[in-house]
């Protein structure tokens, strides 16, 4: 990661709706502040807001190899017990992920304790040694209960303390799919949503499996997102298909959002209510089909995420956005403040 | 509300009205994610209502503490998928006997009131938000005759169940207009493992059994939307058929 000089928020903040959004507008070159309760001023009737409706499930969880303490992260649910996870060595959230000592080494076939429950690892990938499947000899009562009572969120050396689950879920959050929290819907409180509603701004969800923002090993960082499971629900592809025909702006809340809509559309050629996984990768010459504006956090350059968010803005206007942010004391990460990238009629 | 293949969500599951309204939730085609404070008697529970057939999942937990309340509602959601009916059926009596308001410790009006109205709204504010976004969802909030009428010790309880029929009405006013339906239901007196404690003396044979109030409680969240939002209602008076 390229260092701007906009710190990371430690821990969340108690007035999300005073968090900063910075609105960078890509048609008129502008950079606006203001903060996230103002966002119904900058959509109008008619736009769409899209949001990933994914819970944050405790995806880091205990682990034993051969006798010795470990950490998994679930990556990918593959149904029916199967998971795709990374292994993690000694330490913790505590460590930079890049400084830790490297995980031990497992073989297909062997058997390892997870959140206390045996799991067979079915698979070594030849990605890194440390992405692994992992088969779980549990029922799914038995897994879940397991998870929720043993596991802990997923999180990163910038934090101050050790995360709460509540502090990682959305306030429409649904099934648990998300491995780390869809952030950039965590300032949305119900006030603003229901205020957007009755403005007649249409907000809808999606489910999106957000996978693991890094894993410690920089082959496989590069890599990431791996392929991430999606599901479009009806009333999210008719209220895109009418704002399409009305003039209305599709706004996706978070990259998992681009991704899903994005990868579906180039699934089917179209927008369809529909359930899958996408392996698409969005960057500087990828033109959205779907989407039209992003709402996202203060993201870094080099990150996944900076490359995503210019195929709505070009490098030269992020970049500005960035300086301006850094300047201006913007808060990055999960917990941090927000971006719109928007243009055409507020 | 259809009920085949909704995700359910019923705390209070292992025995008395959750136990059979979990068990006539599965015969209708809901998965059922049932919630109770004893592992060994809601696994006891579960395997009877599979034993027919039924979709049930094993949440143990207990609704009075706030770090079980997002691991019911994450391991209910993973199971059932999304929930988009939740039953607030556990309930705490406070102290057992029954005492006097003089003769309550704090502690146990405290209690009262973290399993009967504080869970129950940690997990409406769990559940009601992903329900509100996709426009469905019923909430019931199971409640009492105690809640209005001033009955000598059952101080702890009447007064937990008062706040939690207004805390229905007031959930119902904010989320108007998003498809999220919010019921105060009060199933009467029953033979329930709950009455037996509360009145050790009273005569079982003349309480309707709590098989036939959770057949009149399904009847009505079968047809809820014939209710007004935050409506209370009475099954011993309400006409369902």
């Amino acid at each position: 990661m390229i260092a701007t000089g906009v710190a990371p928020a430690a821990w969340p903040r108690p007035q999300p709706l005073e968090e900063r959004l910075l609105h960078v507008d890509p048609a008129r070159g502008t950079l606006r502040d203001v903060r996230v309760i103002e966002l119904p001023e900058l959509l109008k009737p008619g736009d769409v807001l899209v949001v990933n409706d994914a819970a944050t499930l405790p995806a880091s969880l205990p682990a034993r190899v051969n006798g010795v303490g470990a950490e998994i992260r679930l990556l990918e649910d593959l149904g029916g017990g199967e998971w795709r996870a990374v292994l993690f060595g000694p330490g913790d959230w505590r460590i930079r992920t890049e400084s830790r000592p490297p995980p031990p080494r497992v073989s297909e076939g062997e058997l390892l304790v997870v959140a206390g429950l045996d799991a067979r690892v079915t698979q070594v990938s030849p990605l890194s040694p440390r992405l692994v499947q992992l088969g779980f000899h549990a029922s799914p009562d038995a897994f879940w209960n397991a998870v929720y009572r043993r596991g802990r969120p997923v999180q990163y050396a910038h934090l101050a303390e050790e995360l709460p689950l509540w502090h990682v879920q959305t306030s429409y959050a649904g099934r648990p799919w998300a491995m780390e929290m869809p952030s950039a819907g965590r300032p949305l409180r119900w006030s603003l949503l229901l205020k957007l509603r009755r403005q007649g701004v249409l907000v809808v969800p999606l489910t999106h499996a957000a996978g693991l923002s890094s894993t410690g090993d920089a082959e496989l960082d590069r890599a990431l997102p791996l392929a991430e499971q999606f599901e479009i629900p009806r009333a999210a592809a008719e209220a895109i298909a009418a704002a399409k025909r009305s003039g209305g702006r599709v706004v996706a809340v978070g990259t998992t959002v681009v991704r899903a809509l994005e990868g579906s559309f180039a699934q089917h050629g179209r927008l369809l209510a529909s359930a899958g996984r996408t392996d698409l990768r969005i960057g500087p010459r990828f033109r959205p089909k779907v989407v039209d504006g992003l709402l996202t956090g203060i993201h870094e350059p080099g990150t996944s995420h900076f490359e995503l968010a210019q195929a709505f803005a070009g490098a030269d206007l992020l970049h500005r956005a960035l300086a301006h942010a850094a300047a201006q004391g913007y808060l990055s990460h999960e917990f941090g403040d927000s971006m719109l990238l928007l243009g055409g009629k507020g | 509300m259809e009920l085949k293949g909704i995700g359910a969500l019923v705390t209070g599951a292992s025995s008395g009205l959750g136990e059979a309204l979990s068990r006539q939730l599965a015969r209708s085609g809901a998965r059922v994610a049932m919630v109770a404070r004893g592992e060994a008697r809601l696994m006891a529970a579960v395997e009877r209502i599979r034993a027919e057939g039924g979709e049930v999942h094993a949440i143990p937990g207990d609704l009075g503490r706030q770090e079980d309340i997002h691991r019911i509602g994450g391991a209910a959601a993973a199971l059932v998928g999304p929930v988009s009916l939740l039953v607030n059926n556990a309930s705490t009596l406070g102290p057992v006997p029954l005492q006097p308001l003089l003769d309550t410790e704090c502690e146990e009006l405290e209690r009262a009131l973290a399993v009967n109205l504080v869970g129950p709204f940690r997990l409406a504010k769990l559940v009601a938000g992903a329900m509100a976004l996709r426009g469905l969802g019923v909430v019931v909030n199971v409640t009492s005759d105690a809640s209005v009428n001033a009955y000598e010790r059952w101080g702890a309880y009447g007064a937990s169940k008062a706040a939690l029929d207004q805390l229905t009405r007031i959930w119902a006013a904010e989320l108007e207009g998003t498809g999220v339906r919010m019921l105060a239901i009060d199933p009467g007196e029953m033979d329930t493992p709950m009455h037996a404690e509360a009145m050790p003396d009273a005569d079982r044979s003349a309480l309707p059994s709590a098989v036939s109030q959770a057949e009149r409680l399904l009847a009505v969240i079968r047809r809820a939307e014939h209710w007004p939002s935050g409506a209370r209602i009475e099954l011993t008076k309400e006409v369902l058929r």
